[in-house]
């Protein structure tokens, strides 16, 4: 847009303001505005620009480049094609979060098809696309492929529906391609050698190639040629089906890397990829993420030795490992900011943590055996620890099987930083392990000292009383998961009274019923979603929400697709959110909507 | 995926559950009670089956289920409760072995044989490697959508069970194929004293 911007005087050519005298025409404020908004990005501020007046909407959305979409079902692709014009990088969010431990039926949704159609007609300039919990499938790669010449940037993440075959087309058309990451995802093996469908001649510009989830073996020697000829990857994440000697020679290839994932770390049977003892990841100068170990041979481990000094982060929960073998690698990591376990490293483990890493950031531990008899490896002994050594903590998810409210109130008076905190007590129901007493006052006290908390995953024993102090303190908590939790419908009703920040509510197996709900209807214009399952919501209940609130899309499934949704007096699973353009065309017929 | 669950909350669950019209369970041992330490509880009971056992096969290919899951009288900590702990299901596998043979015990049949349940990707093959393996044994029959292992000649029904990593005897066919694969460690077909007329085939517990 070229406009004249010296001139200031009078109502300018074109301005079509009629009736009062502007000293500025609008094409020039809209110019000006322009100019100020590129250096806006984040959406919060965008958003906020926008709703000043008509003329700084048109502004802020000719100018707008990243899209952010949290619920693909909340607004449909042409609506967004309408507003936007120039987006160059899109973000979407499909299933919810319950997806992820089998609690949605496969067909229910998110599918990414209309959303690349729509795409591949209105930005073809499309440069990032960044899908979370969609399911796509090869077409929609192949689509992908062919529409967007500039793509630059794919990043799937906990999607499924695809397959090696898509991989293919992408990574033999996007000749632009310079980030491929697959985290999490479900991929299909359609036995095509995808990773020599990569253009063979020249230097690629590839700066990040992540496969570690794709669960079939891949070619060797075509992977090795790709990364020698790839002098600026930066992230290099293998599978399992990469052998300790394969990884070995590519570290060797790329001595740039800064983000390795080690594939299987181990030794597969005829490996004829010998391995010097002496050999190490010296090579490795650059390192500061390592991750994979998915098949690790503990023996290997001094092999990383050389790069623990400049780690932050240090993915290993993968390796069932102890607390010996993990104690010589993690005394060298003083760097570290994050850090994934498995809770083989027991207390013991994460005491080594706590003594060497005092700037670490984020934790998880996870656990070996994921299975409410399972002997319990950590305890309320490691979160003690980690709250005295790592006094920086911002972020935690920690699998145990009993946990106490003196730990628990030792963290949040210890950590007063924290951000995210989830406590997942596997045993479902269980007290404090030492006092017999509901885990409220634990919980409680999070809530209350850590002030900059924004997401909580409770478990244990509660009452009512852990949910009271939810909603009186947790101001700014915006996701909030709970699970076999809770005394009755007054809990639920604290959490939607009391949150004002909730976005995201994910519910399962509580006893929370229509009364409880009712008491959020102020709210959920505000909120993303809101989940229940398994809990005491009726059928007219859900209806209820729907008749007072017209905008929400309420569905109501079960869980083995059967019609209705109803198991016994009560609604299986509620998923409601807010939708500017009404319930979705696509459900399948499972999935009821009011 | 579909692994069927009483509606765990703070009051007892109702006591029978009517799985696709087929099953009556009595969940009244399975009660979850809320007790503090040191409160009595129910003694855990060990996992029975019933006396006959309908292998139902997926509705179609893609899904590795049974349609007829079954919630089993047990103890409510050994309970299959579906998506917990909320952990995701490809971390559940630590170890991936790359073949998987576990030895197959037939009651009656003089010695053991060994499959490679890699080899497999539904329970429907499952089913016709055991027709292979003791073919002088039986044969699977399809009466009225179902399938069962039976001795053609004296009309024996056969239920299906193995051992999972646990130490427990369980149900083959109520998990997804995959976390069956991942947690066998031998399979034991238990003869049933039944016959196919029995009308309570599928009361009892």
């Amino acid at each position: 847009m070229s406009k004249n911007s010296t001139s200031i005087a009078g109502s300018g050519p074109g301005s079509g303001t009629g009736d009062y005298f502007t000293p500025y025409p609008d094409e020039v404020l809209e110019n000006v505005l322009e100019n100020v908004l590129v250096f806006l990005k984040t959406r919060r501020d965008r958003n906020a620009v926008s709703l000043v007046c008509k003329s700084w909407y048109r502004a802020e959305a000719y100018t707008r480049s990243d899209l952010f979409i949290g619920n693909c079902y909340a607004v449909s692709p042409q609506r967004v094609l309408n507003r936007f014009k120039r987006i160059r990088s899109v973000s979407l969010k499909g299933k919810p979060r319950f997806a992820d431990f089998s609690l949605v039926p496969a067909d229910w949704g998110a599918h990414f098809t209309p959303w690349a159609s729509a795409m591949a007609s209105g930005y073809r300039a499309l440069e990032k696309i960044y899908l979370k919990r969609m399911s796509v499938t090869d077409d929609d790669l192949a689509m992908i492929a062919h529409s967007f010449a500039n793509l630059k940037e794919l990043v799937l993440v906990c999607c499924d529906g695809f397959g090696t075959g898509g991989l293919s087309v992408i990574v033999s058309q996007c000749r632009n391609l310079r980030v491929l990451e697959l985290n999490e995802d479900e991929v299909s093996d359609d036995e095509i050698d995808w990773i020599s469908c990569f253009p063979s001649e020249g230097t690629s510009n590839l700066e990040s190639l992540c496969f570690d989830c794709v669960e079939c073996a891949i070619n060797f020697d075509a992977l090795e040629r790709l990364v020698a000829r790839s002098p600026l990857l930066k992230k290099l994440r293998l599978n399992r089906y990469v052998s300790i000697g394969q990884l070995y020679r590519l570290t060797l290839r790329a001595p740039q890397l800064t983000h390795l994932g080690t594939g299987s770390f181990g030794q597969f049977e005829g490996d004829n990829q010998e391995l010097d003892s002496r050999a190490s990841f010296a090579a490795c100068k650059s390192v500061v993420c390592l991750s994979g170990f998915r098949e690790i041979a503990p023996e290997y481990l001094p092999m990383i030795y050389p790069v623990c000094a400049n780690l932050t982060s240090l993915n290993l929960s993968y390796a069932n490992i102890n607390a010996e073998q993990l104690k010589p690698v993690i005394r060298q990591c003083h760097k570290l900011q994050v850090f994934w376990a498995l809770d083989s490293i027991g207390d013991e483990g994460l005491e080594a943590v706590a003594d060497t890493c005092k700037d670490l950031r984020e934790l998880r531990i996870f656990p070996l055996n994921p299975s409410e008899n399972a002997e319990g490896l950590v305890s309320e002994v490691g979160l003690l620890a980690i709250s005295i050594g790592c006094r920086k903590l911002e972020s935690i998810l920690y699998f145990c099987q009993r946990m106490t409210n003196a730990a628990v109130v030792a963290m949040s008076e210890n950590c007063p930083n924290i951000i995210v905190f989830r406590l997942c007590i596997i045993g479902r129901y269980r007290p404090d392990r030492i006092t017999g007493q509901p885990m409220d006052e634990g919980f409680g006290a999070i809530v209350k000292n850590c002030k900059k908390l924004t997401r909580l995953a409770i478990s244990g024993l509660l009452t009512d009383q852990a949910f009271s102090y939810i909603g009186q303190y947790g101001k700014l908590v915006r996701t909030l998961s709970v699970a076999f939790n809770g005394d009755s419908d007054t809990g639920l009703k604290y959490i939607l009274e009391g949150c004002v920040s909730l976005q995201k509510l994910e519910i399962r197996d509580s006893p929370f019923g229509d009364m409880g709900l009712q008491s959020g209807l102020h709210h959920f214009y505000n909120m993303r979603f809101v989940w229940l399952s398994s809990c005491r919501v009726t059928r007219q209940g859900c209806l209820d929400i729907a008749t007072r609130l017209p905008k929400l899309v309420v569905e109501v499934f079960r869980r083995d697709e059967e019609e209705g949704g109803e198991r016994d007096d009560f609604v299986e699973t509620l998923y409601m959110y807010r939708s500017l353009d009404g319930p979705r065309a696509d459900a399948p017929q499972f999935v009821k909507i009011l | 995926m579909s692994l069927e669950t009483s509606n765990i909350t703070s009051e007892p669950p109702s006591t029978t559950i009517n799985v696709n019209n087929e099953i009556f369970i009595d969940l009244n041992d399975t009660e979850l009670t809320l007790g503090l330490p040191g409160e009595s509880r129910k003694l855990e009971a060990k996992r029975k089956f019933p006396d006959v056992f309908v292998l139902k096969l997926g509705r179609n290919d893609q899904h590795d289920m049974t349609e007829c899951s079954v919630v089993t009288k047990s103890s409510p900590s050994k309970e299959q409760i579906v998506g917990w702990p909320p952990v995701k299901c490809y971390r559940k596998n630590t170890t991936i072995n790359d073949c998987k043979y576990v030895k197959v015990a037939v009651d009656g049949a003089p010695y053991l044989r060994k499959l490679d349940l890699q080899l497999y990707t539904c329970y429907q093959q499952l089913l016709c490697a055991f027709e292979h393996l003791f073919s002088s044994c039986f044969t699977i029959r399809n009466i009225l959508n179902e399938t069962k292992l039976m001795d053609p000649a004296n009309g024996t029904v056969y239920v299906t069970t193995y051992e999972d990593k646990d130490g427990d005897w369980m149900l083959v066919g109520d998990v997804p194929w995959k976390m069956f694969v991942e947690s066998c460690k031998r399979i034991r077909l238990m003869k049933n004293s039944e016959t196919i007329d029995g009308s309570d085939l599928l009361k009892k517990f």
